[in-house]
C-alpha cells in the first residue's frame, strides 16, 4: 500500500508537487519508487533550464531500466537536490521528503488546476 | 498470449512483478534486483527455469550427429557428465548456447535458450535430416519438463534434505551433495524421477533441477520452506541478469548471436576444433589462426555515471568503435559493468574506453574476466 500524503498534488505520470508561493517542489511518488525499487543513479536538470510540462526533464534508474521524469509543472528550475544524486537510495526511503528531485519557479500557475488530487491519483494506482 | 510456466501461481502469491521474456510471462523479480542477487552471493536463490527448452537426441548416431553440429567435443562425456557448448551455423554464426549431457550411452540431453527453441528445433531436424552416420531420434520434450535453478554457497548445506538418498538413475552418487560440477543424475523425488545437474547461470555453487510440473512444483515450496533458516529467497530474471553479467556468461541475442561466432564472443574454449568436422569449424579455425575484427571485453565504469546499458555506443581516442551488448549496475561491487564488442586491438585489460549515456560520454576502463571474483 503505498503512501500518498495529502499536502501533495500528483501527475498521471507519479510525479508529485509541493506548492510554496510560486515554487514547487517535484519529486516521483512513493508508489512509482515502489514500483522502480534499488534506485541507483537520478540525472537532474540543470538550475536555470526552462521546462514544459510533460517535458522529460531528469531521469532515473533502477537496476534494470532507465525511466525518463516528466515535469508536472512548466518554469524555470531554481534549484536540484544534490543528496539525492550522491546517495539515490533516497529515492527509496524518503520519495516524499529528503528524495525530493528539483524545484520550480512556475510560469503556468494554472496547471496545478490540471493535476491529481491524493484521492484521484489513488485511484488511478489502484491503491 | 504469453505462455505461463508451472510455477506462474507461485510467482503470484510470491508478488512477483512479471514480464514478457520470449514469450513466456515470468518474473523478473520479487522484492529488489539488489537483495535477490545479493542473496545467491551470499546464501542461495531460487529461480524458475521452465522457460528453458530441452531436446533429447538419442539412438546410435547420437554422438556423431551432434559432435557434427555442436563445436565442443561431446565424445569428453561419460555418462552423467555435462558441457557447455554452442551450435552454429556454417559461418560460424551462433545459433545458440546450451548445455549437453549424456544420460547413457546413446542418450543425450539438450538445454537451450527459451527464445531459441523452434530455431534450434528446425535447425537440428534439418541437420537430422542429411545425416547418415547411424539411427537418430531427435525430440522436442520442452513441454514435459519444468526445471528450476537453486543457487548460492548455503544450497549444499539443505539440498540434501529437500531431495533425500542416493540417485537412482544415469549415474550413482549417495546424495545431491555428491555431485560434483558439470554432474547429472536421476533421482526420486515424489516416486517420479528428476534430474539434478550441479550447474547454473550465476557464478555459484547450485544445482539446476528438471521434472515433472506437479513435482517441481512441490520442489519449488519445499525449497523455499527448508532453504528458509538459511536465507533462501526466491530470485528473478533481474537477478539472474546482474549475476551472470558480473561473471560474463554471455545471454542469446546479447553477447551471441547468428553473425557473431564464439571466438568473437571469447568462448573459444567450448570451440573443439581438433575433434573433426563439424558446422561452422572452417570459419572459427581460420579466426582462432589468424585474429578476429571484434571482440568480447569487459568493462568497469571509472566515472561517476548512469549504469551503462545494451546498445550504448563504445568510443575510444575520440571515435565510435562499438557497442555495450549487456550493461547494468552491479549490485556486488556497487559500479557500472557490461559488456561489449569492440576491435581486437581494444580488448585488452586496462585499454581506456568510454560509454555513452544520453549523448554524454563516460569513462569506462577494459577489465579481465569474470568482472566479479568470489571473495
Amino acid at each position: 500500500m503505498s503512501n500518498i500524503p495529502s499536502d501533495l498534488k500528483y501527475a498521471k505520470s507519479h510525479e508529485w508537487v509541493r506548492l510554496s508561493g510560486d515554487t514547487a517542489t517535484v519529486g516521483i511518488t512513493d508508489h512509482a519508487q515502489h514500483e522502480l525499487t534499488d534506485i541507483v543513479f537520478v540525472e537532474l536538470p540543470a538550475v536555470g533550464r526552462q521546462v514544459k510540462a510533460g517535458e522529460a526533464c531528469a531521469v532515473v534508474e533502477s537496476v534494470k531500466t532507465a525511466s525518463d521524469i516528466y515535469s508536472p509543472v512548466s518554469g524555470e528550475i531554481t534549484a536540484v537536490n544534490a543528496a539525492v544524486v550522491d546517495n539515490p537510495a533516497l529515492v527509496n526511503t524518503a520519495p516524499h521528503t529528503d528524495g525530493w528531485f528539483y524545484k520550480i519557479k512556475l510560469n503556468q500557475a494554472a496547471e496545478l488546476n490540471t493535476l491529481l488530487s491524493p484521492d484521484d491519483y489513488q485511484k488511478q494506482i489502484g491503491g | 498470449m504469453l505462455q505461463r510456466t508451472a510455477l506462474y501461481s507461485a510467482h503470484q502469491r510470491l508478488g512477483a512483478k512479471l514480464i514478457d521474456f520470449g514469450g513466456w510471462e515470468m518474473p523478473v523479480q520479487y522484492t529488489s534486483i539488489t537483495d535477490e542477487h545479493l542473496a545467491v552471493r551470499n546464501a542461495a536463490g531460487l529461480f524458475d527455469i521452465s522457460h528453458m527448452g530441452e531436446v533429447t537426441v538419442s539412438g546410435s548416431g547420437a554422438e556423431a550427429f551432434l559432435n557434427s553440429v555442436l563445436t565442443n567435443d561431446i565424445r569428453k562425456l561419460a555418462s552423467g557428465q555435462g558441457q557447455y557448448t554452442l551450435m552454429c551455423n556454417p559461418a560460424g554464426g551462433v545459433i545458440d548456447d546450451l548445455y549437453a549431457y549424456r544420460l547413457s550411452v546413446t542418450v543425450y540431453l539438450l538445454i537451450i535458450n527459451a527464445s531459441r527453441i523452434a530455431v534450434d528445433v528446425a535447425w537440428l531436424q534439418a541437420q537430422a535430416a542429411k545425416f547418415t552416420g547411424g539411427e537418430l531420434n531427435l525430440t522436442d520434450a520442452s513441454h514435459h519438463y519444468a526445471a528450476i535453478a537453486v543457487q548460492g554457497p548455503r544450497v549444499k548445506e539443505f539440498i540434501n534434505a529437500v531431495i533425500p538418498g542416493a540417485s537412482a538413475s544415469i549415474f550413482h552418487v549417495a546424495a545431491v551433495t555428491d555431485l560434483q560440477k558439470n554432474q547429472i543424475a536421476g533421482f526420486h523425488f515424489d516416486n517420479h524421477n528428476i534430474l539434478v545437474a550441479r550447474t547454473g547461470y550465476t557464478g555459484e555453487d547450485g544445482f539446476e533441477i528438471l521434472g515433472p510440473d506437479g513435482d517441481v512444483q512441490h520442489l519449488w515450496e519445499k525449497l523455499l520452506t527448508l532453504g528458509q533458516p538459511f536465507g533462501i529467497k526466491p530470485a528473478g530474471l533481474g537477478a539472474r541478469d546482474t549475476l551472470r553479467t558480473e561473471v560474463c556468461y554471455p545471454l542469446y541475442g546479447h553477447e551471441l548471436d547468428e553473425n557473431t561466432t564464439p571466438i568473437e564472443a571469447g568462448v573459444g574454449y567450448f570451440v573443439a576444433l581438433d575433434k573433426g568436422d563439424f558446422n561452422g569449424r572452417s570459419i572459427l579455425s581460420q579466426q582462432k589462426a589468424t585474429g578476429v575484427k571484434k571482440k568480447c571485453v569487459a568493462f568497469k565504469m571509472t566515472d561517476k555515471s548512469a549504469p551503462p546499458r545494451p546498445h550504448y555506443p563504445i568510443w575510444a581516442n575520440g571515435v565510435n568503435v562499438g557497442q555495450v551488448v549487456s550493461g547494468t549496475q552491479s549490485p556486488s561491487l556497487n559500479v557500472g559493468i557490461g559488456m561489449g564488442y569492440v576491435p581486437p586491438e581494444l580488448a585488452k585489460p586496462e585499454t581506456q574506453l568510454e560509454i555513452e549515456i544520453r549523448g554524454r560520454r563516460f569513462a569506462a576502463v577494459v577489465v579481465p574476466k569474470p568482472i566479479y571474483h568470489k571473495p
